[in-house]
């Protein structure tokens, strides 16, 4: 929404994924219960890191919060290499073995729990957005950062907010991926330029363009996935990412430029 | 004069290194950290005076591997025509990037994500493609010889990448005092003003990711030779982009030894961590992305901006 290209968002994640693991596996506790410790976890962290780490190191340029979150993101995902080895983990819980069926095909229960969810937190997100004043102030931040302060917004703290919120959807993510999911630290990885590619897609700071984005990326990689091979399938994301910052940096829904 | 006293004696030190050097181990060192030197220096020309801070510096270094070693394996053309031929691949293939993503008018760090994903592009097609040996990397057999560029005596190997790095310090010594460089920085400070006072900023840019594009193919030739394997996550993967924009940002992003300077902290720091934290996966890189931080928090310029200004 603000603009912040978060380079270390795969690792955030990742660190979710543990996170969420280790409350199962020490804990007991239930992914999906998870969320409720996580979300507010991430997004104090995702708060303070934004305030006191990355914005005064990144001094507002673009390139440098690129290069911090960069740095992050070797920090978090070497750290975890550090503590937790290479080892891949997952978790067993009995309802990732249910499969419902919707008609043409059966899926697996989390994966429609986390469709539902996806939807949600997207309406949610909305909601937040057009309806309170946070989601004002986070708008006015990201059209107008001069004037946003001169009516009396707090930048800085808008910005960690939003920044906070964006780690808790990720750790609401983590914690519905990891029922059909495994943990490694490099997991985040995989997901950094499809994240980018969906938000750029559907055009940056807008919910329903995410959305839709994602649903297209999906539908993409399936298919090249099919027509192409398990190996060269994934090079259908990569050319969609490159052929939508060439031609269409707004993205395919949103009208308003970077 | 001040400056061309201490490059020479810099020179001299690097020249008389072998001869005081008895374990493989510090030639090895001192031959890798050369190596990030000059992948350093290539990222340098286009982040460092053209301000294009690239993510994806691994696909032009990939490309100098991959095709150094595809030419030599397949085609069996020696390793001196393969090593020029992978040098002119590497330049196309940054003309390529640029004239596309310049041509759009990408900036900042969209233009570093879209070299990032140019970079997987290339690594899932060497991956899947058997020409490329697809998941099992190329691998160049060895037969050691002058015209082979490979050598039974290591510390021709250490003399090789010195007069490499040596030709491309020259090379951006050079465009640091050309017109050429002028404009390239004069684009990085402001483009729309350079553009105003008529300067093409466009080709300016071309030529700045054209010249990288070659030098860290160069690093690739160099890789291909040291090592005589290459494969798809070592060529093209996000490390060696990660690896490429380190040393300059370290050292000093835009000067002509910030590069060289922030390859040997980086590896001084890499055997000062794992001597200190022992030798488990992860610790060199942790310690690389703290000093990155602190570097850009306390020292934006690197550690040239330690230099007293004027007589660096």
């Amino acid at each position: 929404m603000l603009h912040i290209i978060n380079f270390a968002h795969g690792s955030i994640l990742m660190l979710a994924l543990y996170a969420g693991f280790f409350l199962f596996t020490l804990g007991g506790v239930d992914p999906y219960l998870a969320v409720l410790v996580l979300a507010p976890a991430f997004f104090a962290g995702g708060y303070l890191l934004q305030r006191y780490v990355i914005a005064p190191i990144g001094f507002g340029k673009d390139t440098n919060v690129l290069l911090v979150t960069l740095g992050l993101s070797i920090i978090i995902d070497n750290l975890a290499l550090y503590l937790w080895t290479s080892n891949t983990r997952t978790i067993d819980v009995k309802y990732a073995q249910v499969f419902v069926d919707v008609g043409v095909t059966a899926v697996a229960l989390p994966r429609l729990v986390a469709l539902a969810a996806a939807v949600l937190i997207g309406v949610l997100f909305w909601l937040l957005m057009t309806r309170t004043d946070a989601g004002k102030a986070i708008r006015a931040v990201s059209k107008e950062r001069q004037g946003a302060r001169i009516v009396g917004i707090n930048v800085e703290h808008i910005f960690a907010v939003s920044f906070g919120l964006g780690c808790a959807v990720v750790a609401i993510a983590a914690c519905l991926l990891l029922p059909t999911f495994y943990v490694t630290p490099q997991v985040g990885n995989a997901f950094v330029l499809i994240a980018f590619t969906t938000v750029v897609l559907g055009g940056m700071g807008s919910f329903i363009g995410a959305l839709l984005g994602g649903l297209f990326l999906g539908v993409v990689e399936a298919y090249s996935g099919l027509l192409l091979g398990e190996s060269l399938g994934q090079i259908g994301i990569f050319v969609i990412f490159i052929l939508v910052l060439l031609f269409r940096p707004t993205g395919l829904f949103g009208a308003r430029a970077a | 004069m001040k400056r061309a006293i201490a490059l020479i004696v810099l020179l001299v030190f690097f020249l008389a290194l072998p001869l005081f050097i008895d374990s493989r181990f510090w030639l090895g060192f001192w031959t890798t950290t050369l190596f990030f030197a000059l992948l350093g220096q290539s990222w340098n020309i286009l982040g460092g005076y053209g301000g294009q801070v690239s993510f994806g510096h691994a696909v032009f270094f990939g490309t100098g591997a991959y095709v150094s070693a595809v030419l030599q394996v397949r085609y069996g053309l020696d390793a001196w025509t393969s090593g020029a031929l992978a040098l002119a691949a590497g330049a196309l293939v940054g003309a390529f990037i640029g004239a596309l993503s310049f041509r759009y008018g990408l900036r900042g760090s969209y233009f570093a994500l879209v070299t990032l994903a140019f970079a997987e592009v290339f690594r899932v097609l060497v991956n899947a493609w058997d020409f490329t040996g697809s998941g099992f990397g190329m691998l160049v057999p060895m037969k050691p010889g002058v015209a082979n560029l490979q050598f039974a005596d290591r510390s021709w190997f250490y003399y090789a990448i010195l007069a490499l790095v040596a030709l491309a310090y020259a090379i951006t010594w050079r465009v640091e005092r050309s017109r050429f460089g002028a404009y390239l920085v004069a684009v990085r400070e402001n483009e729309d003003a350079a553009r105003a006072l008529g300067i093409n900023a466009f080709r300016i840019k071309l030529a700045a990711i054209t010249l990288s594009g070659a030098m860290a193919a160069a690093a690739g030739v160099f890789y291909i030779q040291y090592y005589l394997f290459i494969d798809s996550h070592v060529g093209y993967g996000p490390a060696m982009s990660v690896n490429a924009l380190l040393a300059p940002l370290i050292g000093g992003a835009g000067t002509v030894l910030g590069p060289l300077i922030g390859a040997v902290a980086l590896g001084a720091l890499a055997e000062l961590s794992s001597a200190l934290l022992g030798k488990e996966p992860g610790v060199n890189l942790l310690a690389f992305g703290v000093l990155l931080l602190v570097i850009l928090r306390f020292l934006p310029n690197g550690l040239m901006g330690l230099w007293p200004r004027g007589s660096s």
